[in-house]
């Protein structure tokens, strides 16, 4: 397990702090708001000379040096500086977690001997990383919590198996990273390093502390593990190629992915499987890694296959794939697997064509997005916007094949819209009277006069469901307002999504079909009518 | 060596196909690639049907999209039964015209299950979606629909599209909604309107709160043929008949006669509907147009 910390302040992520903290001797500090009070949340070597440290007040900090250069703390550009450094550290090992604010937990279990055992791996991670700008400490231990403990206790240092207990024993306590109630409490009893808590009894630690503490004591003396929670599962299957010389033209890459395109498959085809997304990941030799997946719908077990969906999605990237001064690795990994059945295709013209339309599917999912090209399974609703499920269809195609549509009424015309408008449309209706169907209506600046009306259809909305449709637009009140309804009408406000609706199959004059709907029931629901336009026939 | 079964027995297809004269051009054998409508006079102008294999282009105004909708949707039901479909449709399309609802392509008595859709960024994602997808010999047919004037089809891009048609042999079907022709490859040229549907007796409809006596009935579609390259044209009225998946002369039902005027056949190229029966061979009608 190996632990890293990009900086030793913190805010990996400000670049003009990182440019003046490495290039100058002048002090700069970085604040943050805590309390309504600006605090220095990191600082350089040069102000750390001064006497200031993390947590000073902005105000003494100016007071102790009137010409300090101060920058405004941005977590998020933090985040997003740490987020890089974990991808690059990918080349590393799979299994790269986050430590927040600014430590990685990478998992070097079987893979220090590629690069020189543990001591040469150390080595290389903490010089590139500077050569990139960031100050590192970094240690190895046997779990997670001692190899955080060391980095911020004593970097540098490569703890043995079973060594865990002595090697933190001397570190100050606030290296464990509990929570700061937990160490100022210990500290305040007098226990000043790991080794003084580790002395006590158990059972008083954790009556004062939690048991929490305790399980992160035990992991930091080594005496318990607990796996570390990587940013990406690990791949079922990966390979990649390292290059001395960095490679940057377009088709050395394309032969370089077809190439562990090969190797991969060869390897999945011994285990019986094939991919379901496959990852390729490009390593910029300036640190910067790009990520490019692409999904299929059925496992694929060919060359070819890959290497098209991979220039198709290449081709189509809205912004390309910029190799800088070149990739220095390149790493293909099967992130989803399925098993491969191998099925008799030579006269079965039906499991062909099934075959070759999912690849036609893959192939254009890889330049306008999986969710982009659907298949429609029918919902157990009456609710028009709801009764069809559009679903992605490279995961869905063969649920869709199968499922069974509700089935027509003979010899009726067609009782649902070809075309529905979401959301619907408000209209401007005509009627003879309230509950009756519409006489004209007007719709998008054109005025329609009805010929022939057949209705309503009743559609009550799902009141046993929690969710409800969203209602088109909230309601306008005005009129209701302005004409408060005679009589003895009295109406209680409901929830406009729970309004009933009814349903008018209506022709106009000129041949056009509409499906207009009046939305609540007249005296119970709603006192005035709202119309919509939901749909529009052939 | 699977890959290449494969192949042979495609190269064997193809060569049954050229035996029985499946020249696209005419020949005995075309009417194996035509599809007839079941209209009986469209079916005689177009010479026993729509051809397999080809582009179609179906424009319409911009409130006139749904009867356009329709007409298309009855084109794929007599084109590719029971094959796979796949819809691309722009995004704006959907937006401004509402989307393809699936249990209204169920009402209308084509099988949802067979539709894959497409919903491309505009309309260049949108052609070359539809450029691979009629290159794809297992689907029935491919539709684009498109929304307004774009410069992106043009005469060089549909005559890749009939390229990809002819080859792969799926028929390409155009959905213009909102733009005026501009010149193409593509077979035949279609303007769709909505026209009034056959009355039906109120007694006959199922939830009728209905005054007057009539309710309306099956899908109605003027549909004016306003370009053919082995043929003449033509203006019908055409009903669509959603239990059989077929097209009638929505005249013949005895219905009254329509408000909008039907086109008579210009005197120079006499109407050959009335003289040539629509199962005698089609290649007998000589006249052609070009262009």
């Amino acid at each position: 397990m190996l632990h890293q910390v990009p900086h030793h302040g913190g805010a990996p992520g400000n670049a003009h702090f990182a440019e003046a903290a490495l290039s100058d001797d002048s002090p700069c500090i970085v604040v943050a708001k805590d309390h309504n009070a600006l605090v220095v949340s990191a600082l350089n070597d040069a102000a750390a000379r001064l006497g200031l440290d993390v947590g000073t007040a902005l105000a003494t900090a100016r007071a102790v040096c009137p010409d300090i250069a101060v920058f405004d703390a941005d977590p998020a550009a933090d985040a997003a500086a740490l987020d890089a450094i974990a991808d690059w550290c990918g080349r590393f090992t799979p299994l790269v977690a986050l430590d927040p604010p600014h430590g990685l937990l990478l998992d070097i279990s079987g893979c220090a001997h590629l690069f020189g055992g543990e001591a040469s791996m150390l080595e290389t991670i903490c010089r590139a990383l500077h050569r990139q700008g960031f100050v590192v400490g970094a240690g190895i231990a046997g779990t997670a919590v001692c190899a955080r403990a060391l980095t911020r206790g004593c970097p540098g240092r490569i703890v043995p198996e079973g060594g865990e207990a002595a090697a933190v024993a001397a570190l100050p306590l606030f290296t464990l990273g509990a929570d700061d109630d937990i160490t100022r409490g210990l500290r305040r009893a007098g226990l000043k390093t790991i080794g003084d808590v580790a002395a006590r009894g158990r059972h008083e630690i954790a009556a004062r502390f939690g048991a929490d503490f305790v399980a992160l004591l035990a992991q930091a003396l080594g005496q318990r593990d607990a796996p570390i929670s990587p940013r990406r599962p690990p791949p079922d299957f990966m390979v990649e190629k390292r290059f001395a010389d960095p490679v940057a033209t377009d088709s050395v890459i394309a032969a370089t992915l077809s190439r562990l395109a090969q190797t991969l498959i060869v390897v999945m085809t011994r285990h019986g499987k094939g991919a379901r997304r496959l990852d390729a990941g490009f390593f910029r030799t300036d640190g910067a890694v790009r990520i490019i997946t692409v999904e299929t719908g059925l496992p694929v077990t060919r060359v070819e296959i890959v290497d098209r969906l991979f220039r198709e999605r290449l081709d189509a990237l809205a912004d390309p794939l910029d190799p800088g001064f070149g990739f220095d690795l390149v790493r293909l990994a099967a992130s989803r697997t399925d098993n491969v059945t191998e099925a008799q295709r030579d006269l079965d013209t039906h499991i062909r064509d099934s075959d070759e339309v999912s690849a036609l599917i893959d192939r254009i999912a890889a330049r306008i997005g999986g969710e982009r090209i659907v298949v429609h399974l029918p919902q157990d609703t009456h609710i028009p916007e709801r009764a069809v499920l559009a679903l992605p269809a490279q995961h869905h195609l063969a649920a869709a094949a199968t499922v069974a549509w509700p089935a027509r009424a003979e010899g009726e015309p067609p009782l649902r819209p070809l075309r529905l408008f979401a959301p619907p449309e408000p209209v401007e209706v005509l009627a003879d009277f309230p509950h009756g169907p519409p006489a004209a209506f007007r719709w998008r600046r054109g005025f329609h006069r009805i010929a022939r009306v057949e209705g309503p259809e009743r559609i009550a909305m799902e009141w046993w469901r929690p969710e409800r449709p969203a209602s088109p637009e909230p309601v306008d009140d005005e009129f209701v307002r302005a004409h408060p309804p005679q009589g003895e009408v009295t109406v209680e406000r409901i929830d406009p999504a729970g309004l009933t609706r009814d349903y008018f199959r209506a022709e106009d004059s000129e041949g056009m079909r509409f499906w207009l709907y009046r939305e609540g029931i007249h005296g119970r629901e709603v006192a005035t009518f709202r119309w919509f336009l939901h749909g529009v026939f052939a | 060596m699977e890959r290449a079964r494969i192949s042979t027995l495609a190269r064997l297809r193809k060569d049954i196909d050229r035996l029985e004269g499946g020249s696209f051009d005419g020949g005995a054998g075309a009417a194996l690639h035509r599809v007839p409508l079941g209209h009986v006079e469209a079916d005689a102008v177009l010479q026993g049907g729509l051809l397999r294999g080809a582009v179609h282009e179906t424009f319409a105004q911009g409130p006139q999209a749904a009867a356009a909708t329709g007409f298309v949707a009855a084109l794929v039901g007599r084109l590719a039964p029971r094959r796979p479909v796949m819809w691309v449709r722009q995004d704006f399309s959907a937006r401004e015209n509402g989307g393809l609802s699936m249990s209204g392509w169920c009402e209308f008595g084509l099988d949802p299950r067979f539709v894959v859709g497409v919903r491309a960024r505009d309309a260049e994602a949108a052609l070359q979606a539809t450029a691979d997808a009629l290159a794809c010999d297992a689907l029935g047919a491919v539709v684009m629909e498109i929304w307004g004037e774009t410069r992106h089809v043009d005469l060089v891009a549909s005559r890749k599209l009939t390229l990809a048609a002819r080859g792969s042999g799926v028929t390409g079907l155009l959905l213009r909604i909102a733009a005026a022709p501009v010149p193409s490859s593509a077979e035949t040229r279609w303007m769709v309107r909505a026209a009034r549907s056959p009355p039906r007796p109120a007694w006959q409809a199922r939830n009728a709160q209905v005054w007057d006596a009539q309710v309306w009935g099956a899908p109605v579609f003027d549909a004016q043929l306003v370009r053919n390259r082995h043929g003449r044209t033509g203006h019908w009225i055409m009903e669509w008949n959603c239990d059989e998946c077929r097209f009638r002369d929505a005249a013949s039902l005895g219905a009254p006669a329509h408000p909008q005027p039907v086109a008579a056949a210009p005197a120079d190229r006499p109407h050959s509907a009335r003289t040539v029966a629509p199962d005698v061979a089609p290649g007998a009608a000589s006249w052609r147009r070009t262009g």
